[in-house]
């Protein structure tokens, strides 16, 4: 039974575990449900959706222009501009969009008003479903700084759903602070790991950030072969509750790199994830009420 | 000093472990594991001494003084990374938003905001005879940065400035990170995987790799889980003019081997047998294609 | 004239630095007085956008050449924008690319390399 509009973030410390696995699969389980690539520097869960995309938004941020008669060459915002996106050479100051960081503190340090802002595009979100799922996909285009206004233009797409529908985070792997943006506003997060010592060491890392974050969590374990691992191992000495262990299958392998959703494939696979987000939906309710302060 | 960078964009292909074998292979001196945000090389290449560590300061951090502010909400409006919020009666600035652009700093009309240098990473370097590895580890929350790869190099370079030859286990993605792993180096082997996914992330980053004129080359990893996407890859390099170095099958010895903190090299595997053959293949290249005859003749000699 | 180049060490007896934009110092030659000047380069703790911080530096110094291993886009734009030419550098040593310098045989930098975008260098 499905609890009302909660956000499910799935992520893990290194890519290729299984996140984008877990979440279509998970989000193709609910049926009606909301899936959401936040990994926009290399997106995925589309070639599984294979969507209708109904809206292609371009997301822009603010970049500095100069009004040339206006500038009098003081440098106070080469000075000032803590990235080193501008220069003063030959009474002309050069932009470099790609360096700027959107700040807008050049702006307000210009004594003389000669600072405006235009807008730059930095990437693209589209919207589209795929039988029942709405799937929210951004991309960042190639050499683009931070994919951080991506990831908040997806979320507050999400945020504006009127909607009960579950929403599946696919986060970006490790857990630099483009992660933290993604699982900022999560209900639950789940874990996906690798049952290998590079595993083991990349969980601890991840871990350590829902724990900061203080998000309620659980591990899944994915392509398991042995019925101990080091990750599992791990697992079990720091209390860390595993929802399920995933032996690694060959078929499940091979549905998914040729872009197949297992779940809509094979009833195997339906009543493994649906069972898996029936474990979820036990956990959150009760994570809620234990923490209920964010 | 020749780089050989190794790259995959996606992250789970094998990087590591082909990295890893290649440095057994190759017995390189020198090497760096560049994937500051979940460095893994080391559970492998093993080392008996502890390494010396070097704090790495990233962007500064604002912070506000709760005795001086008078929460006239000037910083949070003016904040482009809704990194302010208002706490217990004072605008309080949350670290891992906080990009430190300086924007609060100087709007404040009563000086309570001031910018800190602020550790963003631990620098890592074993040294242990004539071999040199260099590593890095990403606060959590940190900015990806290329400047943390640039030194993780950086300090490679310097402290094994005469070896000839060097293996970088790069960072995964396509951004910055990946751009700095770049910088400096003589050839890239791409470790593919044959899913959709995989050969997706493997065209953007070949996007990014031919900015820089470096020799490219690709394998692909598990190659047996998915024929047809193999052979996908190897009609793409054919087309492209890509040199296909190679295909490594997927093999259970292989986590086995990864598990004991050995390369697959060091026991006798299907994958390790394979990854030998792209070894040596990828030596081949970077003489044939290299422009430093005379070393590169004795690094052939060295390997082989 | 005044000549630029990425330095080790403030000595006029070091060797070039291999990056130009987290350079530690820059030599500031006068090819007509012979005079050695060393100036430090603060871009070489940045974060990001090191190369155009330094080219500032290059382009304030009053120099008509910059002599350089390598150069990324964005510190070329800068330099070309500053009316100062980029030479290639030759040999390990600044006495040495002086030298070659003042008897024309050093060659312009053709291969500028893709900016790292502000993270990196």
């Amino acid at each position: 039974m499905a609890v009302k509009n909660c956000k499910i973030a799935v992520l893990s410390g290194k890519g290729g575990t299984g996140k984008t696995l877990l979440s279509v699969n998970l989000a193709s389980a609910a049926a009606d449900s909301v899936y959401v690539d936040c990994d926009v520097e290399e997106p995925n869960g589309h070639l599984f959706f294979k969507p209708q995309w109904n809206i292609e938004k371009e997301i822009s941020v603010k970049i500095p222009q100069v009004d040339p008669n206006k500038c009098d060459g003081c440098k106070k915002c080469v000075e000032f501009c803590k990235f080193n996106a501008l220069a003063y050479i030959n009474k002309n100051l050069k932009i470099f969009d790609d360096v700027c960081h959107s700040c807008g503190g050049c702006s307000l340090v210009c004594p003389q008003g000669a600072l405006t802002e235009r807008d730059k595009a930095v990437g693209t979100l589209s919207v589209g479903d795929s039988e029942g799922v709405r799937v929210l996909s951004g991309m960042m285009k190639t050499g683009i700084a931070s994919g951080i206004p991506i990831i908040k233009e997806l979320l507050t797409q999400c945020g504006s759903l009127e909607d009960d529908r579950p929403i599946f985070i696919d986060c970006p792997p490790g857990s630099a602070c483009i992660v933290m943006e993604s699982i900022k506003d999560a209900d639950y997060c789940l874990l996906a790991a690798e049952p290998s010592i590079f595993g083991r060491h990349n969980l601890e890392m991840v871990w350590s950030l829902v724990r900061l974050f203080e998000k309620p969590h659980s591990v899944v374990i994915n392509k398991c072969v042995d019925q101990s691992d080091p990750t599992d191992e791990f697992c079990k000495e720091n209390r860390i509750k595993i929802l399920e262990k995933i032996p690694f299958d060959v078929e499940l392998g091979t549905l998914n790199s040729n872009g197949k959703i297992a779940t809509r494939e094979n009833t195997k696979y339906r009543d493994l994830f649906s069972s898996l987000l029936e474990k979820i939906y036990r956990e959150v309710p009760h994570e809620a009420t234990v923490n209920s302060e964010r | 000093m020749k780089q050989l960078l190794i790259l995959s964009g996606k992250g789970g292909t094998g990087k590591t472990t082909v990295a890893s074998a290649f440095i057994r292979l190759s017995e390189a001196q020198a090497y760096a594991d560049c994937d500051v945000d979940a460095p893994n090389l080391h559970l492998i290449t093993k080392h008996s001494k502890a390494p010396s560590r070097k704090d790495y300061y990233g962007m500064p951090k604002a912070e506000i003084d709760p005795d001086i502010c008078i929460n006239c909400g000037k910083c949070m409006e003016n904040c482009r990374f809704d990194a302010i919020s208002v706490k217990e009666r004072s605008h309080f600035v949350d670290p891992f938003g906080c990009e430190g652009c300086g924007v609060c700093e100087f709007v404040c009309p009563v000086n309570a905001v001031s910018l800190h240098t602020s550790v963003a990473g631990d620098l890592m370097l074993f040294k242990e005879g004539p071999v040199t590895f260099s590593t890095a580890q990403l606060k959590m929350g940190s900015g990806t940065t290329g400047m943390l790869v640039s030194e993780v190099k950086k300090q490679m370079k310097e402290s094994a400035e005469d070896t000839y030859f060097a293996i970088v286990d790069g960072s995964p993605g396509i951004g910055c990170p990946v751009i700095a792993s770049l910088s400096g180096a003589d050839m890239v082997l791409i470790v593919a995987e044959p899913s959709l996914s995989g050969i997706s992330d493997m065209e953007r980053i070949i996007k990014t790799a031919l900015i820089f004129r470096v020799i490219i080359a690709i394998c692909v990893n598990k190659s047996d889980t998915n024929t047809k996407n193999t052979k996908r890859i190897k009609d793409f390099c054919q087309l492209e003019g890509i040199p296909y170095v190679g295909s490594i099958p997927f093999d259970p010895l292989a986590v086995k081997a990864v598990n004991k903190g050995m390369s697959i090299t060091d026991i006798d595997c299907p994958s390790g047998r394979a990854v030998k053959e792209v070894f040596n293949e990828t030596m081949h290249l970077i003489i044939r294609e290299g422009k430093d005859v005379q070393n590169d003749k004795n690094l052939w000699a060295a390997t082989h | 004239m005044k000549i630029a180049i990425p330095a080790d060490e403030k000595n006029i007896d070091s060797t070039v630095c291999q990056s130009f934009g987290r350079t530690p110092f820059f030599l500031i030659y006068d090819t007509d007085t012979d005079n050695a000047e060393f100036l430090d380069n603060s871009a070489a703790s940045s974060q990001g956008g090191a190369g155009i911080k330094a080219a500032q530096t290059v382009a304030d110094s009053g120099v008509s050449a910059l002599l350089t291993p390598r150069c990324g886009q964005n510190a070329a734009d800068v330099i070309v924008g500053a009316n100062i030419a980029i030479f290639k550098t030759g040999y390990p040593s600044l006495k040495e690319n002086i030298a070659a310098f003042k008897e024309g045989d050093l060659k312009p930098l053709e291969e500028i390399h893709a900016g790292f975008h502000g993270h990196g260098g």
